[in-house]
């Protein structure tokens, strides 16, 4: 008994919300990959307290036909710059599936 | 002018069924079947008999078939094709007219093309391999209640595979204890559980308390975990009545998905509770109870991909396709090639994965491939890269058999999933890295460091008893 862990609960955000917080180059390489799928990047944010739902606070509009992954890494940081103990997710609008395709947790809070 | 005159006995049936000439028409459902025919029947013949005996033939002239158009209405055998690596069987292509079927009837169009023929004498063994349904049919059909992308709006799901876990043990848990089984692997990051498919309402834990209590810890996980989370509620019924009073409860209580099995529930039941989920706003989990008893043999029965694409018609937003990895049968390729056929908007013709014919599903909503059964963390590299995102991967005993319980099974799993679809997206060949990739998430996660330690040795590694005739053997 004594080898088992008591499982340790908390809150999480989907996608990559169970792994470490991403480095920079982790997240450039994220973007690399959305910008590579053809999808228009977005970036959004919350409090944690206000997560559950479905909208967020978009940031700015969505980056339509954005390829640099320096311009969009640099809006990732202005966003958590000027909203301080945020969570940040990184969105790829795919406009032929009329879905995201992806949305992922970059920023932690 | 009337210029045929009736003769009555029995005519050879390639007279009128076998038209090589014959060029089929886009609105045609065409359907090729492996065919074994009997000793001294030539393929000419069988193929004709099976057009026949699936549409409007029968086994004498009979005086009322002046009375109609049969030259219309008649299925035509139209191409017959060498089965590669086997001499005995051949592949018979047939066309059947649109104005044979109902609209919006899979249990019509199966009634005519798998029915009486499989018994018919002139032929040893009959196998239907794939069917083109026409897009002016496919239309017809109200298929998946909601499809992929509104089910990821719903669920708040993007960007990876869905995880999922059937709760164990099958049968004999009281509904109180499953209810807790269930929370402990929502809480620990899987976003579905899920009943087992012989888990309707026995004796031991009857469907009403099982949906309390599941209901009950769906929500504490929602709370505790902040992610929006499901439990397949399984509807299966002896009745179709029985059926929708245990779906109309699942709604009332806010469930957001039910489970139904369409082949032992029966066609007819799938497409009235797929219609009665799109209704509701209810996602629609299908299981696949009894298909291998029709899809397994490799020259008597129905193909998978026949059932998959009656299932993506009749209804459903999940569809359990085979693993690849797993302890259940199912080749990589073939694999592939329907769950094209369940994701797509159109599928072309593709011989080295199975696909006879070009299919255009129009603008009808994608499926969920399922991967379930004997699957662990060692397996979700190859998984994701055989899945892709539009999956949910389900380990049952991969979760629940955790050293420390569900919750840290279920967290082995979600890191491992995340880690792979991180390493995919960075452009990595996780198949091959898989181990490295793995390793290195294990050491910010000691629950999957101890899932990987516990089922390291465990692989299945039987050769698939029904394979893909693309060479000679």
């Amino acid at each position: 008994m004594s080898d088992i862990q008591s499982f340790k609960q908390s809150l999480k955000y989907e996608t990559f919300s169970y792994l470490p917080q991403m480095t920079d180059e982790q997240i450039r390489q994220q973007i690399q990959y959305l910008v590579d799928q053809g999808w228009n990047p977005a970036v959004e944010h919350s409090e944690p307290e206000n997560a559950f739902g479905s909208y967020w606070y978009m940031w700015k509009l969505p980056m339509f036909g954005e390829q640099s992954v320096d311009t969009i890494l640099a809006e990732v940081e202005a966003c958590k710059q000027e909203n301080p103990g945020h969570l940040v997710r990184l969105i790829g609008y795919d406009n032929y599936a009329q879905c995201q395709g992806t949305s992922m947790l970059v920023h932690k809070g | 002018m009337a210029v045929k005159t009736y003769s009555a006995g029995v005519k050879d049936y390639r007279q009128t069924y076998w038209t090589p000439e014959y060029t089929p028409r886009d609105t045609d459902i065409l359907a090729v079947f492996k065919v074994t025919p009997q000793p001294g029947v030539d393929r000419e013949e069988a193929a004709a008999a099976v057009a026949a005996e699936s549409s409007t033939g029968t086994w004498t002239t009979v005086w009322t078939d002046l009375l109609t158009d049969l030259d219309y209405y008649k299925g035509r055998a139209y191409k017959i094709e060498d089965v590669p690596g086997d001499d005995e069987c051949f592949y018979a292509f047939i066309a059947y007219p649109i104005d044979l079927f109902e609209e919006g009837s899979v249990v019509n169009v199966f009634t005519s093309l798998v029915g009486n023929v499989f018994g018919f004498k002139a032929v040893r063994t009959l196998r239907l391999e794939d069917v083109r349904f026409p897009i002016a049919y496919v239309k017809t059909c109200g298929g998946p209640p909601h499809g992929i992308q509104v089910e990821r709006d719903v669920m708040n799901k993007y960007g990876r595979p869905l995880l999922g876990c059937t709760i164990k043990p099958k049968l004999g848990l009281s509904a109180k204890n499953y209810g807790r089984a269930v929370y402990e692997c929502l809480r620990g990051g899987l976003d579905f559980t899920k009943d087992d498919e012989n888990v309707n309402s026995q004796p031991f834990m009857r469907w009403r308390q099982r949906f309390d209590f599941v209901m009950e810890a769906i929500d504490k996980a929602e709370q505790e975990t902040g992610e929006r989370k499901g439990h397949y509620l399984n509807v299966t019924a002896p009745t179709p009545e029985e059926m929708y009073k245990r779906a109309e409860y699942a709604k009332e209580l806010g469930a957001p998905i039910i489970m139904h099995d369409y082949i032992t529930g029966g066609f007819c039941a799938n497409t009235g509770l797929a219609n009665w989920c799109r209704e509701n706003g209810m996602l629609l989990h299908i299981h696949r109870a009894m298909h291998a008893v029709m899809d397994r043999h490799p020259r008597h029965g129905i193909h998978f991909r026949v059932l998959a694409k009656i299932l993506r018609l009749s209804g459903g937003d999940h569809l359990h396709t085979g693993t690849v990895v797993g302890k259940l049968e199912g080749d990589r390729a073939a694999t592939l090639g329907w769950i094209d056929l369940l994701r797509d908007d159109y599928v072309k013709e593709d011989r080295s994965r199975g696909i006879f014919f070009d299919q255009d599903w129009g603008s009808m909503p994608g499926v969920f491939a399922v991967a379930s059964g004997g699957i662990h963390v060692w397996h979700m590299p190859a998984l994701v890269s055989i899945f892709g995102d539009d999956s949910v991967l389900q380990f049952g005993g991969g979760t629940l058999g955790h050293p420390w319980g569900n919750a840290a099974g279920a967290t082995a799993n979600r890191v491992a999933l995340e880690a792979c679809v991180q390493a995919r997206n960075e452009g990595r060949e996780i198949e091959k890295e898989g181990k490295e990739i793995l390793t290195a998430a294990a050491q910010h996660s000691p629950e999957l460091k101890v899932a990987m330690e516990t089922w390291k040795e465990i692989k299945f590694e039987f050769d698939t008893v029904d394979k893909l005739d693309v060479q000679h053997r």
